[in-house]
């Protein structure tokens, strides 16, 4: 019962550090693309003139229209202030607001991303369970080279070989994504290495520390079978590493997609992101820095909230800080 | 100076001789042959960076007319690309671009990143936490997108890359390096140092940077693998080196466009990335199993 009102002041203060820095991460963007030589308004005349360039006179309209006539510390504080009543701005790329364009691409992304996760998940429990309860020792091992493994291939190459084994060599799946169960598979399995090598190599190094622990040994002593051990003792005592290395893995998801998402064809916020990349769409590529920048920020404070409630050792997030 | 001379006398005596005469037995145990192995990928990928032209005789750039999407052979040990030019020529020339991508990206990352790590660590009140928002910041924002944003701005090109991923390999560093540093600069003899009269820069450079190097270095290992795979992820996506210029990702990202014809194009440069950065981890394992992290 006293857990609540002590939570408070810690979720609050966790709040307040990640609004700190959202802030932050978009200064930064901003003061980091006016070092850039050029601003959206030049560049969008540049492309839609293919290099001819306009009228002065409108090229001037255009700029004082978008706000670009103004000095920087003035359009920083009008932006701040706009993003702040959740309008991100224009993307003059894709010509419709930079939050439509973001929330067009996100269930593909999602559908994508939750996909891989649930891979990655059924991935790292089969590799710890088998590098920990095979009955035969080279098979032990053996999955014990698989995580490195996945961790060195870059998920593109495998997403190419896919590609031409399973759509060129066989024609088992489309080249272009068709909402068929295998172009949403096929992608997901690709991504989730990425994602499993990382949960794999924290997992395997917590579980072998929980069994170097003394109360392994009492409860063996007990009589307790190990697949008895490992499920009731071993993975619930391993599982906190894995719990915070699943919230830093949102880095990796975001790198993983854009590279993925380009090798199937599918259109998704990576796809959206390399586009305004190569547009030079700034307001775009503002908008989704600070979108990725927010997930990866609440993510990590929603990790940092359950952790107390799937281990009860740590009875607060305060204690896990203490802890830590 | 006579005592490694005198055990090396000594030492007949102590032997006794039915055990010099018995071969020794050795035994590899996998541990030792995936090391032996990794350390062999990385002397030949140095190799390929020092003298390209001693692995091959054709030319990297210009191809042979006629000479068009041949398969593997003795010849041409991974086929032939679009413009008849070697694939395994590229590769090894390629080495070079993508090194050195590598290796200034984690010598950004590792000089900007510890230097950030320790100030944060020895300067007291606002400043440190400000230094470590920053980070915080830095680290929120997902590296390859870092990297993908700066070298949008400073357009493509290996040092561009390199560039952009080293930037993005700040964070992890700068964090490790505060951890270390904090911790050392709690121990009694950089306290003594202080003691003793040694200046705040003095007793940073002297005590806690080289006290506090370890766990940083054991990073490098594992930076310097992620690193080449976001160089080749970039160069995928159209960033790397500018075309005829072979470089590990640009070489699999041309396959891509052949994929019905030449599945030799991007299946044999992408395995020898493979087997880069697995050799690399490898030996990073290694590493940091030395110093326990």
């Amino acid at each position: 019962m006293s857990r609540v009102p002590r939570l408070i002041p810690y979720v609050a203060g966790r709040l307040v550090q990640a609004a700190a820095v959202l802030w932050l991460a978009y200064t930064l963007t901003f003061i980091g693309i006016q070092l850039l030589p050029s601003n959206p308004i030049t560049i969008e005349l540049y492309n839609s003139s293919d290099g001819a360039g306009i009228n002065p006179t409108v090229a001037a309209q255009m700029r004082a229209y978008y706000g670009y006539n103004q000095p920087e510390i003035v359009r920083y504080f009008v932006q701040l202030g706009e993003v702040i009543r959740g309008n991100l701005g224009w993307s003059l790329s894709a010509g419709e607001p930079v939050s439509r364009a973001i929330v067009n691409a996100l269930p593909s992304t999602l559908a994508l991303a939750g996909a891989a996760i649930v891979v990655a998940f059924v991935l790292t429990g089969l590799i710890v369970g088998f590098a920990n309860l095979s009955p035969w020792p080279r098979l032990r091992s053996g999955t014990r080279v698989l995580p490195p493994v996945f961790g060195s291939v870059p998920p593109f190459w495998v997403g190419i070989i896919a590609l031409e084994i399973l759509s060129f060599r066989f024609g088992l799946m489309p080249v272009t994504p068709n909402g068929s169960f295998l172009s949403l598979f096929v992608p997901a399995a690709v991504l989730s290495l990425l994602l499993a090598a990382v949960y794999t190599q924290v997992l395997l190094k917590s579980v072998d520390a929980v069994y170097d622990q003394a109360f392994i040994e009492v409860v063996r002593a007990k009589g307790a079978g190990k697949y008895w051990v490992f499920a009731h003792h071993v993975v619930k005592n391993a599982a906190g590493p894995g719990l915070t290395v699943l919230g830093n893995s949102i880095g990796l998801l975001v790198g993983g997609t854009v590279v993925t998402e380009t090798v199937f064809s599918r259109t998704g916020v990576g796809t959206v992101l390399f586009n305004a990349v190569s547009e030079q769409d700034i307001p775009l590529v503002q908008g989704l820095v600070l979108i990725v920048a927010a997930t990866y920020v609440v993510v990590n404070l929603l990790v940092d909230l359950v952790y107390p409630v799937l281990d009860p050792r740590i009875t607060s997030p305060v204690t896990a800080l203490a802890v830590a | 100076m006579s005592g490694p001379a005198l055990a090396r006398e000594a030492e007949p005596e102590v032997q006794p001789a039915a055990v010099r005469r018995r071969a020794p037995r050795v035994r590899f145990s996998a541990g030792s042959v995936s090391m032996g192995l990794a350390l062999l990928v990385l002397a030949v990928i140095v190799a390929w960076l020092v003298a390209p032209g001693l692995f091959t005789s054709f030319n990297p750039i210009n191809g042979a007319a006629g000479q068009q999407f041949l398969p593997p052979s003795p010849l041409h040990w991974f086929g032939t690309d679009a413009q008849g030019r070697d694939t395994f020529t590229r590769v090894v020339y390629g080495t070079r671009q993508t090194m050195l991508g590598a290796v200034s990206g984690v010598a950004v990352g590792l000089v900007i990143g510890s230097l950030i790590g320790v100030v944060a660590a020895t300067t007291r009140g606002a400043a440190g936490a400000l230094i470590m928002r920053f980070v915080d910041v830095l680290m929120a924002i997902p590296g390859f997108l870092l990297a993908l944003c700066i070298v949008t701005g400073l357009g493509p090109g290996t040092l561009h890359v390199a560039l952009g991923v080293g930037i993005s390999a700040i964070a992890p560093f700068a964090r490790i390096t505060r951890g270390e540093a904090l911790r050392i600069s709690q121990l009694e003899y950089v306290e003594a140092g202080r003691l003793a009269g040694t200046s705040s820069p003095g007793v940073l450079l002297t005590h806690v940077l080289p006290n506090s190097a370890g766990p940083v270095l054991a990073l490098i290992p594992v930076e310097f693998g992620a690193m080449i795979l976001n160089i080749a992820a970039l160069g995928f996506l159209g960033y790397g080196a500018p075309p005829p210029a072979p470089e590990w990702g640009t070489l699999l990202s041309d396959g891509r466009n052949y994929l019905e014809q030449a599945w030799w194009l991007t299946t044999l440069p992408g395995l020898v990335v493979v087997l880069t950065v697995l050799a690399i981890a490898r030996v990073g394992h290694a590493v940091q199993a030395r110093f326990q992290i």
